[in-house]
């Protein structure tokens, strides 16, 4: 038995109408598992880097009401363990998370809002605007990104203490990339 | 001088095409991406790919500063736009230019006069090229007086406009001026600029288009392309040689080409785009393309040549590598473009994932395509999901080979158009060669049913 993309479509559709917050159907041969993910999940993910600059990168609550989240499906075929069947799972934010993101440690991460060159300071010869033990407050500057001479402060976005430092002063830094992480208060 | 890096702000098959002919170039190549094509194939095929800012490209993609930003930032001395996006944009070459960049295209200043369609009517009249009779328009009083003197139907284009956005049709008089209001409307969001020009409307109209290479020392053409199979002024489907032409005026058609590009001191690859007037045989010049164009493979599987090679080769100060005597057309080619797009359901785009992706291999076919099972297809770009290029002694034969590789084709996941395009390869009207540029949209009423049969 093989599911079809409009099967996996319905079964989302029916476990969208009810409380359901897992689902699991096993046939011979073949295996389906739905989750649906609580909503402290999808809030972390929708969470746009240029709106906050920072992502929670500890681990999202347990529970939470039914509709608020998205759903996870997973199909595979229990006959061949290794092989993830027709389907491929669907991992929600997996292109938003970026790359080499912390463990779920409880650290918070500044991320870059832009592309651009990552200045520590205000201009050169000037100290850092943050060490390693510096407290910041959400509108605390923790550094200059520049892009073609425009000089943009990124605010830190959260409360606590930077724990590290991830970029070199004066590198190009992706969007999106890690600049700071912070234990929060 | 010579390029050893080149930065490529671009993402899908373009990209991954431009990737590959840097490395057959022994040149170094960067993708820069948005965050949802960072996994794509065309940024993991790169020596390295940097991420220019989130899914929608007026963040990432159109970001002409954050473009330069980053080609400077990863050492490369070049940026090769690929087409859509940046590609024609005069701010990008222009800013490239004054931070040592090399452009991989025409100079910022024959981009802006190309983009000017009404200067580059001008440009073609004087050059001596047929132009179809047209005039910008100031006013709803000045367009009246334009469009009496015309005739209707009749055009409304925008200045600004180009790959066929920004065109309304006038039936008469009765709805011009809201259709003045409206393309004005249009323009000025799209293209930041809301000038306006009336142009004679073809009923019978076939789009043909030169492909032309310039150096230093010579320009030349390399044959024309049939783009006539369009949806809302969007190729579907595009050949070489055009079908259905007489051979004076195919000579006609490549050398008024050549002229035009002589005349405003083009460089690089471009693409000079005639309407013909399938009644009269006569053919007029639409506009100059300055950017490596989607079906550019139908001219190479003709010539043997590789155009993105060529234009790297240019860009940095080379040669092209053969002359206007050296350029042999052989047998014919067609592509099509599979898009995402639910031909079913009004052309609805259908982003989503791939979950099984497989186009036979068959001799005689091209496929360029970033995607595979797996691929995410995201909604912010354009639906094009792979080009197939069939390339046969004869039309039948290359009309032949995409048949099959079709009709085996399989996409799951998302949407394709891959039945329409089954649907035209067999229709005898395409069959028998010349199609209008209205011919899809006309036929298209019947096609649902005939999917059904």
């Amino acid at each position: 038995m093989a599911l079809s993309n409009e099967d996996v479509r319905e079964i989302l559709r029916i476990i969208d109408t009810t409380p359901l917050a897992e689902l699991r159907i096993e046939t011979e041969g073949f295996s389906l598992q739905v989750l649906r993910q609580g909503p402290a999940m999808g809030d972390a993910v929708s969470r746009t880097p240029e709106m906050q600059g920072v992502r929670e990168t500890a681990s999202p609550t347990a529970g939470g009401e039914p509709g608020g989240g998205t759903a996870a499906v997973s199909i595979a075929a229990s006959a061949d363990s290794a092989a993830p069947g027709s389907g491929t799972p669907a991992s929600p934010g997996a292109a938003d998370t970026p790359a080499g993101a912390a463990p779920a440690d409880g650290l918070l991460t500044v991320q870059a809002p832009m592309l651009g060159i990552f200045y520590r300071a205000e201009s050169p010869g000037q100290p850092p605007f943050v060490e390693v033990g510096s407290r910041v407050e959400p509108d605390t500057t923790v550094c200059i990104i520049e892009v073609m001479k425009m000089m943009n402060s990124v605010p830190a976005g959260v409360s606590g203490t930077i724990v590290e430092v991830c970029e070199e002063n004066a590198g190009l830094v992706e969007y999106a990339q890690p600049l700071f992480r912070v234990q929060p208060e | 001088m010579t390029i050893t890096r080149v930065f490529v702000p671009n993402r899908g098959e373009i990209a991954l095409r431009i990737v590959r002919a840097c490395r057959k170039l022994g040149v170094e190549s960067v993708v820069g991406t948005s965050d949802v094509d960072r996994d794509g194939v065309a940024a993991l095929s790169a020596d390295r790919a940097v991420c220019l800012g989130p899914g929608p490209a007026a963040d990432s993609y159109l970001r002409d500063d954050v473009v330069v930003q980053a080609a400077l930032g990863t050492g490369c001395d070049a940026i090769h736009p690929g087409y859509g996006f940046l590609s024609e944009s005069p701010q990008l070459a222009r800013r490239a230019r004054e931070h040592g960049l090399v452009f991989v295209g025409p100079s910022p200043e024959v981009i802006e006069l190309a983009g000017d369609k009404v200067r580059a009517r001008r440009e073609a009249a004087r050059a001596g090229l047929a132009v179809l009779a047209g005039q910008e328009v100031q006013s709803a009083a000045d367009a009246h007086e334009v469009a009496e003197r015309i005739g209707y139907p009749i055009l409304v284009k925008a200045a600004g406009g180009g790959g066929g956005r920004g065109i309304k049709l006038a039936q008469s008089s009765t709805r011009l001026e809201e259709l003045l209001a409206l393309a004005g409307r249009e323009a000025s969001a799209a293209f930041g600029d809301d000038r306006l020009y009336l142009e004679r409307f073809i009923a019978a109209a076939r789009h043909v288009e030169v492909q032309v290479a310039a150096d230093e020392h010579d320009v030349i053409e390399l044959g024309e392309r049939d783009c006539s199979v369009q949806r809302r002024y969007q190729k579907v489907i595009e050949e070489a040689p055009a079908p259905s032409l007489p051979e004076s005026a195919r000579d006609a058609l490549r050398t008024a080409a050549v002229t035009f590009a002589r005349a405003i001191s083009y460089r690089n690859l471009g693409t000079v785009e005639f309407v013909l007037d399938a009644d009269s045989g006569r053919f007029s010049f639409l506009e100059m393309n300055c950017r490596i164009q989607v079906e550019h493979p139908v001219t190479e599987a003709l010539t043997g040549c590789d155009l993105v090679c060529e234009q790297l080769r240019i860009a940095g100060g080379g040669s092209l590598s053969l002359s206007q005597s050296q350029v042999a057309c052989e047998g014919h080619a067609v592509e099509c473009r599979l898009t995402a797009e639910d031909a079913e359901r009004g052309f609805r785009p259908s982003p989503g994932t791939i979950s099984r992706f497989s186009i036979p291999l068959l001799p005689g076919l091209r496929i360029d395509t970033h995607c595979a099972a797996g691929t995410r297809v995201p909604p912010f770009y354009d639906s094009l999901l792979a080009k197939l290029i069939g390339h046969g002694a004869d039309r039948a034969q290359a009309i032949g080979i995409l048949r099959e590789a079709l009709e085996r084709t399989e996409v799951v996941g998302v949407a394709t158009n891959r039945e329409l395009l089954l649907r035209v390869l067999d229709h005898p009207d395409f069959a028998a060669g010349a199609v209008t540029t209205g011919w899809l949209e006309e036929t298209l009423g019947a096609l649902p049913q005939a999917v059904r049969q």
